[in-house]
């Protein structure tokens, strides 16, 4: 059974409608990615994935818990957790203190040490500025504490909002084999980039969305070959 | 490098071509101060206020400090000066001042403008002109502003093994003229009435009181500034341990004499302390809302308004709590009710705002709190709660029958249940829900995110910050035995929110430091009338310019200016290896 199942949803802002009928699946474990221009929608389908935004028709399954209609702060409850567009660290918070908020739900002291060892060992460059205000880390720093917060909630699910977002090569290279390596450990990812390219080498299967609707979809390799998408995304 | 040379430069070349200008500039405003307290009365005012008995009243003080103050701003704003420089400045500046005041006195005896102006009366002229008639006064004003300007240029100067004592020594003369009818009230014992005689008149210091005054303190100082680093060094060479319990020990003894401070010093200081304990409880608990959850509150007062109300109800006669009890309650089993009661006011005011976000909700808390204001005003509450008329006779309480009627018990009654209100709002902050808060300050979105229910933190926020405004006015309600809904006016609000950012947004001992400064100095300054909320004013505006961060920032807080520091470090370096390679 699909780890995640969206199942035709339709999500407006007021009157305006960003989402008109999407459907996709995510298989446990998998690396699947939703990708599509400036203003196509991705944003909005994660948002709505995780409860920011309300739904208008349609659902959406978490396994077979029917999670439409959840808050929020219902969905770390369920292994979900949401990496939002642009960060969003605690900029005033230290990286350790940001890092203590990601595991806010968690009870199990011995666990959760375990688990911030490995944050840190995945990204040592947090280890080293664990006192250091969060704002003032440099982008691709924000971005690995973005991504170690939602891990210290000790997630199945991963949903990432542009994570190369205004990064260096390099560093957008670094941060993709890190969700690599957080998707061995068994976490089913949900990637939305611009950056198709690296996001279709990464992931087993893609989307393509369009101004609000599902365009094409397909084996990540053979996306990556299609023409049309070379063209519009691949330059 | 290249880069920051020419900036440098830039910078040398403004100052150097504006020396004349920025003398002019400092002049000026000094001038126009002196002329403002002139002119709203203030001079007028202080003129009737010894400093020194027969000497020196506080509006010889003032005039003479603003040319002091124009010497000392002047001889440190033009760091490029030699000594002999800024004092010539100094006095220029000085200089300038007292032009001001002369133009002044001409001004009042040429025109007749005592209709528009109470203030400019003859006693004024007199005084200005120091009984020396219009020439002989506008010549003595002007040479002594002048002089003065000087000296306080020379103060800037002089080396600081001299600089200290003497700004101690005359400081200390000042502060014990201005309190010293507050400090003679503390004199009351029998034992000591000859030495306080001695010392003051009812009108201020005697002459030889100051001169003691000043020789104690400014010897003090001397022998502080000379000897201080040989005792410092003597304590770090002692153990750990011993210096711990040094530190202890002077921490006890400071603990002690505050404990006991009331007592001794009588009703007055038991009053404004316990006011100002009052104001801490209520900081206390805005900046559970303010501080930590970054909700902006300008109702805060309905909840002390609560806790009041709801002691009025059930301790004294009253109908409705007859209906409901056999006999009134006391106090202290009504004291759980007021809290109880203020939390749920909170919970109430809540719910309408909790989509409301930044700036609006300052403005809708605001509402909300006029909104309970006008309830307990009205017609509809009046038989309940007593509408304009108030709440009257409302008793004391008593701990083992002993009646806490003097406000220096309800000192000590405020400050217990500082202290636990204290702890309670230290352990909330180290507290999950304290994290909780501190997230959705920074963003509510992601807060939620990360699994915050925000309905639950916020309506929390708003109710346990109320708790500790409901203990507020349990303890208000019997202090004045009578309450009026005009005591719960918006400005209290206001006045909390000020004293918080004073002391320090989210810190504790922020809360303490700003209520004693906003609420507590007022309170001693009370002989000043209207007056003193011009210094208080003054004393907002200067705070937020000079330490925005507050007087005693949280840890957090200074780390964040710190690497807000750093952060520009970082750029201006980055700008000079630009600068390099170009
Ligand atoms: N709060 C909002 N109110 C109204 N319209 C919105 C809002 N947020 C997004 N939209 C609109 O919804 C559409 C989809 O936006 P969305 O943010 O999902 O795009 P995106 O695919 O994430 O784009 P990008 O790659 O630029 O982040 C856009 O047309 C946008 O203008
Ligand atoms: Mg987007």
């Amino acid at each position: 059974m699909a780890h995640i199942e969206v199942d035709d949803i339709h999500v407006y802002y007021g009157n305006i409608r960003a989402l008109q009928g999407i459907s996709f699946k995510v298989e446990k474990g998998a690396i699947v990615t939703l990708i599509g221009a400036n203003g196509a929608g991705k944003t909005t389908t994660l948002n709505a994935l995780s409860g920011i935004l309300g739904l208008r028709e349609g659902s959406i399954h978490i396994g077979d818990t029917n999670i439409s209609d959840f808050m929020p702060h219902q969905l770390i409850p369920k292994g979900i957790v949401h990496v939002p567009e642009g960060r969003r660290i605690f900029a005033r918070l230290s990286v350790d203190d940001n890092l203590a908020m990601g595991a806010f739900t968690r009870n199990d002291k011995a666990e959760l040490s375990k688990d911030r060892e490995y944050v840190l060992e995945m990204f040592p460059r947090l280890r080293e500025r664990l006192d250091q205000t969060a704002g003032t880390l440099s982008g691709g720093e924000q971005q690995m504490l973005a991504i170690g917060r939602a891990l210290m909630s000790k997630p199945d699910v991963l949903l990432l909002d542009e994570p190369s977002m205004g990064l260096a090569p390099v560093l957008v290279e670094q941060v993709f084999n890190s969700i690599i390596d957080i998707n061995k450990t068994g976490v089913t990812c949900m990637l939305v980039e611009q950056n198709a390219y690296m996001a279709l080498q990464i992931a087993s299967y893609g989307y393509v969305l369009e101004g609000g609707r599902i365009a094409l979809e397909g084996v990540a390799q053979e996306l990556a070959k299609n023409e049309e998408i070379k063209k519009a995304y691949l330059g | 490098m290249a880069f920051n040379i020419v900036a440098s430069s830039f910078e040398q070349k403004y100052i150097e071509r504006s020396q004349w200008h920025m003398t002019g500039m400092t002049g000026f405003i000094f001038g126009f101060v002196a002329l403002y307290f002139n002119f709203v009365g203030l001079m007028t005012q202080f003129m009737e206020r010894w400093i020194i008995e027969g000497v020196l009243t506080l509006a010889h003080l003032t005039i003479m400090g603003v040319a002091l103050f124009g010497g000392v701003t002047i001889a440190i704003r033009s760091k490029n000066l030699s000594a002999a420089g800024k004092v010539a400045n100094g006095a220029a500046v000085g200089a300038m001042i007292g032009i001001a005041l002369s133009l002044l006195m001409l001004f009042m005896t040429q025109l007749d403008i005592r209709f528009m102006f109470v203030a400019l009366s003859n006693k004024l002229f007199l005084f200005l002109s120091w009984k020396q008639g219009l020439e002989g006064g506008i010549t003595l004003q002007i040479v002594l502003s002048a002089a003065l300007g000087a000296l306080g240029a020379l103060i800037v100067v002089m080396p600081k093994v001299l600089r200290r004592p003497l700004i101690w020594g005359l400081s200390a003369v000042f502060i014990v003229g201005l309190f010293s009818e507050l400090i003679q009230l503390v004199m009351q014992y029998e034992f000591i009435l000859g030495f306080r005689d001695w010392f003051f008149t009812w009108e201020g210091q005697r002459v030889q009181g100051a001169m003691v005054v000043f020789v104690v303190s400014f010897s003090a100082m001397l022998f502080w500034t000379i000897r201080g680093g040989a005792v410092k060094e003597r304590f770090g060479q002692l153990s750990p341990s011993g210096q711990k319990s040094i530190r202890y020990f002077g921490w006890a003894c400071a603990l002690i004499l505050f404990l006991l401070f009331p007592a001794a010093a009588g009703s007055f200081f038991g009053q404004v302390m316990m006011y100002v304990g009052l104001f801490i409880l209520m900081g206390m608990g805005l900046n559970l809302e303010l501080g930590l959850a970054g909700l902006l509150d300008l109702g805060f007062v309905a909840f002390f308004a609560a806790g009041a109300y709801t002691i009025a109800l059930f301790t004294g006669e009253h109908e409705l709590q007859i209906l409901l009890l056999d006999r009134p309650l006391t106090w202290w089993e009504a004291l759980p009710l007021a809290v109880l009661v203020s939390v749920a006011i909170g919970f109430m005011f809540g719910i309408p705002v909790l989509k409301v976000r930044g700036d609006y909700l300052a403005v809708a808390t605001m509402g909300l709190g006029e909104i309970i204001r006008v309830v307990v005003l009205s017609d509809m509450a009046a038989p309940l709660l007593g509408g304009s008329q108030g709440m009257l006779h409302i008793p004391r309480p008593s701990l083992f029958g002993w009646e806490l009627n003097d406000p220096i018990y309800l000192f000590y009654l405020t400050l217990v249940c500082a202290s636990v209100a204290g702890y309670f709002a230290w352990a909330l902050e180290n507290s999950r829900l304290g994290r909780a808060w501190m997230a959705i300050r920074e963003d509510e979105d992601v807060g939620q995110a990360l699994g915050i229910n925000l309905v639950n933190v916020k309506l929390l926020a708003y109710g346990l910050g109320a708790a500790f405004a409901g203990l507020a006015g349990a303890i208000f309600a019997v202090m004045l035995t009578s309450i009026f809904p005009h005591s719960f006016q918006l400005l209290i609000s206001i006045n909390i929110l000020a004293l918080l950012i004073v002391g320090g947004l989210g810190s504790l001992p922020g809360v303490v430091v700003g209520a004693a400064m906003l609420i507590g100095t007022p309170e001693l300054l009370r002989e000043f009338g209207e007056y003193r909320f011009l210094a208080y004013g003054a004393v907002l505006i200067a705070m937020m310019r000079i330490k925005p961060i507050g007087l005693w920032p949280s840890a957090a807080r200074k780390r964040e200016i710190q690497s807000a520091e750093e952060i520009e470090a970082s750029i201006r370096e980055q700008m000079e290896e630009e600068g390099q390679r170009t």
